[in-house]
This record gives C-alpha cells, sequence and structure tokens, in this order.
C-alpha cells in the first residue's frame, strides 16, 4: 500500500473538507451578524429569540445539532429526504452552530465601538446605514479578527464532524484506510493536511491584520 | 437674525433633572460662552440643541423653524425626520475628544460628509477640505490618520471636518479639556480666528481667559438654570458672590 494511493484517496476527501469550509463561512458569517442584530435588538422578542438560539447553539454538541437537522425533515414534517440531503444537512447545521458564535464575537465587537463615532456620524448628518457600513463595520472588523481567526480554525478541525452523517470528508477516508489496512499512517497524513490548511488560514488572516495596521 | 433659539429647555435623566428651564439665542456673527462647574448641565444643553439628546420640554428653533416644539402640557414634540435632517445642516459641533474616523485619512475624515451627506462631487469636496486644512495650519497632513496627529492637529481636524459643511452656527465642547495649554493655544487661536470672520459660534468652556476675549455674550450655568448672563465685560466685573468665586478659581484675576 502506497503513500501515493493514501494521499489520492485523503484528497478526494480534502475536497469535501474545504468545501464544507468555504460553504460554512459564506452563509454563517453574513447570518451572525443578522443574529447579532437580533441579539442587540430593542425589541424584547427578537432579542429573546436570539438569545436563545445562540443558546441552544453554543450549549449543544454540534454532532447532536448535525443529526437533528438532518432528521428534523422527516421527524418534523414527515419528508423523506434522499442521501444528497446529507451534505445539505451538514452544511445547514454548520451554519446554524458557527453564525452563532459569530454572532457574539460581532456582538462584542459593535458594543465596543465609542459611542462618540456614532455622534460624530449623527451630527455629520449620515443615515444609520452609512454610519454603520462606513463607520462601524471596517473598525468592527479589526477588532474582532482575532477570535475571527480562532473560530475559523476550530471550523477547519470540525468539519472532521460530518462523518457522523455519513458524508466522506478526509478524516472519515483516514479513518476507513486506517481500520482495512491497519496503519495509522493515514490518520497521521491527514494530521498533516488538517494543520497545513490551518497554516494557511492563519497566514492568510494574518495577511489581512496587517493590511488594517495602517491605522489605529 | 437668530440662528439659534432655546425656550425653556427642560432635561432630566432618570430622577435627576439637569435643565430646569433654560432660555437663549444666539443672533447671526454672535459668539456664545456657556460656563459654569462640572455638572451643571452645560454639556447638556450642547447635547439637546444639536439633538444628541432630546430634551423633555420646551422648543429648539434654528432660523426661525422648529425643530422641536412643546405642547399644551410642555413635552417637547421633535419634528420629522426629514425636517430635522434638513434643521442638522445649520450645525455642526466640535467634540471634547475630536470623535474622528480612525480609519480614514485626515482628507477622507473632512471629504466624506460633504459627499455623502451634500451629495458634491468627490473633487469639489477635496479641495473645499485641502483649503480649510491650509487655513487651519495642517496643508502637509491631509494623507495623514488621525493617530499620527498631536492632539491639537487632530482638534483641528475636527474643526475643519465640521466645517466643510457650511454650517451656519458651530457648537464647541469643551473643545480644549483633552488638551495640554500648549495644545489648547493653538486650538484656541484657530476658534480666534473663526470668531474674527464672524462664524456663529457657542462655546462650553473651562478656559476664562479665553471666553472673555472672544464672547459677545457670556452664559453662567449652575444648578440647570442660567444664574448670570452678560457681556464679556459684564460677567467678569460681576457682584455676583457665586460667579467670582467661580471665576476666581479657574485661576483669573
Amino acid at each position: 500500500m502506497s503513500i501515493y494511493f493514501i494521499l489520492t484517496q485523503l484528497g478526494q476527501g480534502f475536497l469535501t473538507t474545504i468545501l464544507i469550509f468555504i460553504l460554512t463561512l459564506l452563509f454563517s458569517l453574513p447570518l451572525g451578524l443578522v443574529v447579532s442584530f437580533g441579539r442587540m435588538s430593542k425589541i424584547f422578542l427578537i432579542r429573546t429569540i436570539s438569545k436563545f438560539y445562540i443558546s441552544i447553539m453554543r450549549g449543544t454538541p454540534l454532532m447532536l445539532q448535525l443529526i437533528v437537522v438532518f432528521f428534523a425533515p422527516y421527524y418534523v414534517f414527515g419528508l423523506q429526504m434522499g442521501s444528497s440531503f446529507r451534505f445539505t444537512a451538514v452544511i445547514v447545521a454548520f451554519v446554524l452552530n458557527y453564525a452563532a458564535y459569530f454572532a457574539e464575537i460581532y456582538r462584542g465587537g459593535i458594543e465596543s465601538m465609542p459611542v462618540g463615532q456614532y455622534e460624530a456620524c449623527k451630527v455629520l448628518g449620515f443615515s444609520k446605514a452609512q454610519t454603520f457600513i462606513r463607520i462601524i463595520l471596517p473598525q468592527v472588523f479589526k477588532r474582532i479578527l482575532p477570535p475571527l481567526t480562532n473560530e475559523t480554525i476550530t471550523l477547519v478541525k470540525d468539519t472532521s464532524l460530518a462523518f457522523v452523517l455519513s458524508v466522506v470528508e478526509m478524516f472519515t477516508t483516514a479513518k476507513q484506510i486506517a481500520a482495512s489496512e491497519t496503519t495509522m499512517l493515514p490518520l497521521m497524513i491527514a494530521g498533516v493536511f488538517y494543520y497545513v490548511f490551518n497554516l494557511i488560514v492563519a497566514l492568510g488572516l494574518e495577511r489581512i491584520e496587517n493590511s488594517l495596521n495602517y491605522y489605529r | 437674525m437668530k440662528i439659534l433659539e432655546i425656550k425653556n429647555m427642560k432635561k432630566s435623566f432618570g430622577n435627576l433633572e439637569v435643565l430646569k428651564g433654560i432660555s437663549l439665542s444666539v443672533n447671526e456673527g454672535e459668539v456664545l460662552s456657556i460656563i459654569g462647574p462640572s455638572g451643571s448641565g452645560k454639556s447638556t444643553i450642547l447635547r439637546c440643541a444639536t439633538m444628541l439628546d432630546h430634551m423633555d420640554e420646551g422648543d429648539l428653533l434654528y432660523l426661525d423653524e422648529y425643530a422641536a416644539k412643546s405642547t399644551q402640557g410642555g413635552k417637547s414634540i421633535y419634528s420629522s425626520k426629514q425636517d430635522l435632517k434638513r434643521i442638522r445642516k445649520n450645525f455642526g459641533l466640535v467634540f471634547q475628544n475630536f470623535n474622528l474616523f480612525p480609519h480614514y485619512s485626515v482628507l477622507k475624515n473632512i471629504t466624506e460628509a460633504p459627499i455623502l451627506v451634500d451629495g458634491i462631487s468627490k473633487k469639489e469636496a477635496e479641495l473645499r477640505a485641502q483649503s480649510l486644512l491650509d487655513k487651519l495650519g495642517l496643508a502637509d497632513k491631509s494623507d495623514a490618520f488621525p493617530y499620527q496627529l498631536s492632539g491639537g492637529q487632530q482638534q483641528r481636524v475636527s474643526i475643519a471636518r465640521a466645517l466643510a459643511l457650511q454650517p451656519k452656527l458651530l457648537f464647541f465642547d469643551e473643545p480644549t479639556s483633552a488638551l495640554d495649554p500648549e495644545l489648547t493655544s493653538e486650538v484656541l487661536k484657530v476658534i480666534k480666528e473663526l470668531a474674527e470672520e464672524k462664524m456663529t459660534m457657542v462655546i462650553v468652556t473651562h478656559e476664562m481667559q479665553f471666553a472673555k476675549e472672544l464672547s459677545d455674550r457670556i452664559i453662567f450655568i449652575e444648578d440647570g438654570i442660567i444664574q448670570v448672563e452678560g457681556s464679556s465685560k459684564e460677567i467678569f466685573n460681576t457682584d455676583n458672590a457665586r460667579l467670582k468665586e467661580f471665576i476666581g478659581k479657574f485661576g483669573h484675576k
């Protein structure tokens, strides 16, 4: 059994890993912002619902959330979903889970902004949207980049949980080969893959951080 | 012509009545200073006048147009959003701690509002900004970021930012309180120049000498009411024991 075989097998799983990673970020980052607005809403009901949502997402295992999302259509609506739903369920569960974490990160950033920035905008006549998009959000983004990096790196590793719904990503493949060939090697190689992937993610985010160092 | 008129302004925070009925007006070209001890309500007047806070009772008018009008019971009713947006264009505010936008260059700090709010072209906004920077002695700072500037320079940028919208009235909320004496003098010099150009200004300040030299009228406020109002001369030669004591404490002979 060759390293080449292991690599090509893991490589295919790795594509799924990357896909889960990208899709999750793509949807959970904006959704997180919406949830954080809900969490900071002046309307009690919206605030409470958002709080409850975040509490559930952070308070239960992601593995369980994956299972719940996958079986919900059947148990709640009696719908029979095809096997292609497995991947969709993985993405939906990841997005819902990560949006909750991102929401709290956004909230921390937004609430840390000095009130003077809002007041300056108001006196200058900016609309609320102009204030948020041009003045507040860019500064918030700079402030929250370190915790955002943390969460993103955790996401890379969390993608391995997709095995729960039999979505074959890299870790699943590694385990399968390891079991059939009775060797630790594929798992070790998978570890290297994760590490290198995370290294690239971390370096990329560090570059963004540095590019924002033109102001304090 | 009256640029600003406040009638019987009242404002409470919880049970604390901060303003107990303030009435004042500012004519075109006039410099009005508001002095008084900390917690007397000076800044609250400014915050209510600039609509950062809403007053509970009273009238607020700019150029004889109501921004807020008291009802029969006294409660202030504010005008519609569109009206307030238009009325807001009459004034600018310079904050104690500048509140510049740290992620924008000096130039962009100044041009952003004229472009977004007044809808003038970028080129025109930049010309306007550059001439303001020249005037305020910051000609070479247009590409700098706020953190690269001294406090005095930052405050001058924030004055330029307010002036770029060409307001009819400029409010200053303790514009030098965050600055050391040297930086204070460079900011005061700029404000003096504006006064010489007959810019209408309302200044909350602890700089007694400055207020004395500059103001057409001074208001001494304590406990949420105007205790003494008069010309600079009248204020500094007052018989009012409390005002005398207050001015004396600030090192004015």
